[in-house]
């Protein structure tokens, strides 16, 4: 399944003169200096640059995980900014999907209860949600760890949980903080694959914060920032 | 989130960290176990107190004693020749002075006071079996206000003034020693009592069995009637010397012959105040006992309320180390999309099963502990007072318990769960 956007379609993410500044005084820090940028349907972004350079707190934004000192987001043309809270939160729950630089695994917990977390919060049923977490969990090959303790899994494993957490709501755009940052190549190789396969059989937009180069060549698209300002970006 | 899953997963969480949530539970568990203890001890007493005043109460009579006097004067107050006297006896329901002879004129003439019956003091010195010898002798007391009052009765009927014929209401301890062989087959049969006159002379009286009572615990000794107590202080009365009562029953009547209404006896006991006289229901009278029982409960009460409060503060104590420990859950759960509300419920509702559990397991220890401990008394040490249940768990009151402390708890809760929901995903997914 191949997504072309509809011509005219509004993108999925816009962001227009996005500032953010932390702290104030002395303290005071501007991580993002003016950003700008869409994402189309269907596509996938990486986001690069140094460490520190505002990679992370930009996916936030566009996340509407926090909200821009200035500027706007819009998600399918809307205005983020003028959205009820409750709207935001069903927003994400139900239509993003997040892999973040750690694992974020409860650890007493059975990998399927990590997994069908979204699904919780969502307030899905049990049987449904171990339905749904079981099917994911298979497509990715781990319908035998379901019942273990998210613990007991080695490092790829995890993050593959983790990918299946973010899949398991379905959503439309899938954002991943550094997603093989912290994996050997070969593991970190199977990962990507994974990601893109879906971003391809499935249409999923993936927005991919990364500083590892073969990762972003992977992309459709990147951006590159240095000190909260985007210096370059280029198509493939 | 749903309700349900909101429920079952503060539970789980409670339980977490088993250590932790066991120390919290038990300090609870201290507070609730005293606080269902003390409140069983109050409703026992409490509801004893009252079951003995439906015993006594005669509804429309008050028991009028000289008022407690308040002679500021200074020095010793001026001898009076129409002055009361004062008993030489001690006596549980009067003052320690005794009423005189105008002293009952004065209440005759009280509107609302239908008749005056005085009571005197006598002094019984044995019972005996009517045919007995003097070694079936019991020692007797009696119980000055038993003509007016009602016995809690076992067997038999109460004592009845019109009959004219000595009569004894005898208490249940009495039934063996005077070689009945039950309660029932006492009744109608014939008892004399001894006494000793004003001349130091033994004499002695027959009088029938018309009652057996249970010993209780603010109508201490036999019931006689007014024939018998008129004949014996007669004969123990000092020649020379005015009449004297430990005290009066001024039975009252409504206006027109009616019902007497709260009304009318609040009048009544100001006319009896202006004339140096306290009148005061039988309720009146237990009230202040009842009052006391309830001060006492109240301390006791305040302690354990006390050591709710010191664990209230465990539990706030506890709930901040979860939220602290599951910062980055808060933050992965929040930011995909649980709401602010949702996440102030998981954590307050995982203080009020934590509530929950200390109240209940404490409840249930007090209840399976003072049960023993209220069986063993009665058999024991309060055995003289049948009926006397001395912790009595009302279910209400035990559920009453449980929901305060679960509400402490919630409270308690508050503050963490607070904190949990203001927590900015962002932060908490940077927290290390
Ligand atoms: N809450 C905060 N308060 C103050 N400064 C912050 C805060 N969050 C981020 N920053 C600063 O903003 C800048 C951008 O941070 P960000 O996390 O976006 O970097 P990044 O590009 O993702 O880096 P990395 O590749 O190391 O993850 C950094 O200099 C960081 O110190
Ligand atoms: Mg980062």
């Amino acid at each position: 399944m191949t997504s072309s956007p509809a011509p005219g379609a509004p993108p999925v993410l816009r962001a227009q003169a996005l500032t953010k500044t932390y702290g104030d005084g002395q303290s005071r820090f501007d991580a993002l200096k003016g950003v700008s940028l869409e994402v189309h349907r269907g596509e996938s972004l990486a986001i690069v640059g140094k460490s520190g350079s505002g990679k992370s707190t930009l996916m936030h934004l566009l996340a509407l995980l926090d909200r821009p000192s200035t500027g706007v987001v819009e998600i399918d043309g809307e205005d983020a900014a003028s959205a009820p809270t409750r709207r935001i939160n069903r927003l994400r729950n139900e239509r993003f999907g997040f892999v973040f630089q750690q694992f974020f695994l409860t650890a007493q917990q059975t990998v399927l209860e990590n997994v069908t977390l979204p699904l919780l919060v969502a307030g899905v049923a049990p049987r449904e949600r171990a339905r749904r977490g079981l099917a994911v969990l298979e497509s990715l090959g781990l319908a035998d760890k379901a019942r273990n303790r998210a613990n007991d899994l080695s490092g790829g494993q995890k993050q593959r949980v983790v990918i299946a957490r973010a899949l398991v709501n379905e959503p439309d755009v899938i954002f991943a903080d550094e997603p093989t940052g912290n994996l050997d190549s070969t593991t970190g190789e199977q990962v990507e694959d994974l990601l893109f396969g879906l971003q391809r059989e499935r249409g999923i937009t993936l927005v991919v914060v990364t500083h590892d180069d073969d990762l972003a060549a992977r992309c459709d698209r990147r951006v590159t920032i240095a000190d909260g300002l985007i210096v370059g970006g280029a198509d493939r | 989130m749903r309700t349900t899953d909101v429920v079952t997963n503060a539970t789980r969480n409670a339980f977490r960290s088993k250590l932790r949530t066991t120390l919290t539970v038990l300090s609870l568990f201290v507070g609730a176990f005293t606080l269902t203890l003390t409140t069983a001890l109050g409703a026992g007493v409490n509801d004893y107190v009252s079951r003995q005043v439906a015993t006594v109460s005669t509804g429309d009579a008050l028991l009028v004693t000289p008022a407690a006097s308040a002679d500021s004067s200074e020095g010793p107050t001026r001898f009076d020749p129409d002055g009361r006297q004062q008993s030489t006896q001690p006596n549980p329901l009067g003052s320690g002075t005794l009423l005189n002879a105008d002293d009952l004129e004065t209440m005759q003439g009280i509107d609302g006071i239908e008749r005056v019956e005085p009571v005197r003091q006598v002094v019984i010195d044995w019972v005996a079996p009517a045919d007995g010898t003097e070694e079936d002798r019991y020692e007797l007391d009696i119980n000055p206000s038993s003509s007016l009052g009602r016995s809690d009765l076992i067997a038999g009927e109460q004592l009845d003034d019109g009959k004219g014929a000595a009569q004894i209401v005898l208490q249940d301890e009495y039934v063996d020693a005077l070689g009945f062989g039950d309660a029932e087959s006492a009744i109608g049969e014939t008892v004399e009592l001894g006494y000793t006159d004003a001349a130091h002379v033994a004499r002695s009286i027959e009088a029938e069995v018309v009652g057996i009572a249970r010993t209780s615990l603010f109508a201490s000794g036999a019931g006689v009637d007014a024939s018998l107590t008129d004949v014996v202080s007669e004969a123990q009365a000092i020649p020379g010397q005015p009449e004297a009562y430990v005290l009066a029953v001024a039975h009252l009547d409504g206006p027109g012959g009616g019902a007497v209404t709260e009304e009318d006896i609040r009048q009544v006991k100001a006319q009896l105040a202006d004339a140096d006289l306290t009148g005061q229901t039988v309720e009146d009278q237990l009230g202040v006992i009842q009052t006391v029982i309830n001060g006492i409960i109240g301390v006791l009460s305040a302690f354990s309320v006390i050591a709710l409060l010191a664990a209230s503060f465990g539990i706030v104590n506890t709930l901040l180390m979860s939220v602290q420990e599951r910062t980055r859950e808060i933050g992965l759960m929040k930011a995909m999309g649980m709401s602010n509300g949702r996440v102030f419920s998981l954590f307050s509702l995982e203080a009020v099963v934590i509530g929950f559990l200390g109240s209940a397991i404490g409840a249930l220890a007090a209840i399976g502990l003072g049960s023993l401990i209220s069986s063993a008394l009665a058999a024991g040490p309060l055995a003289d007072l049948p009926g006397l249940s001395i912790l009595l768990f009302d279910p209400v009151n035990v559920l009453a318990v449980i929901l305060v402390i679960m509400l402490v708890a919630f409270v308690s809760g508050v503050l963490p769960a607070r904190r949990a929901a203001r927590q900015d995903p962002i932060d908490s997914l940077r927290y290390e």
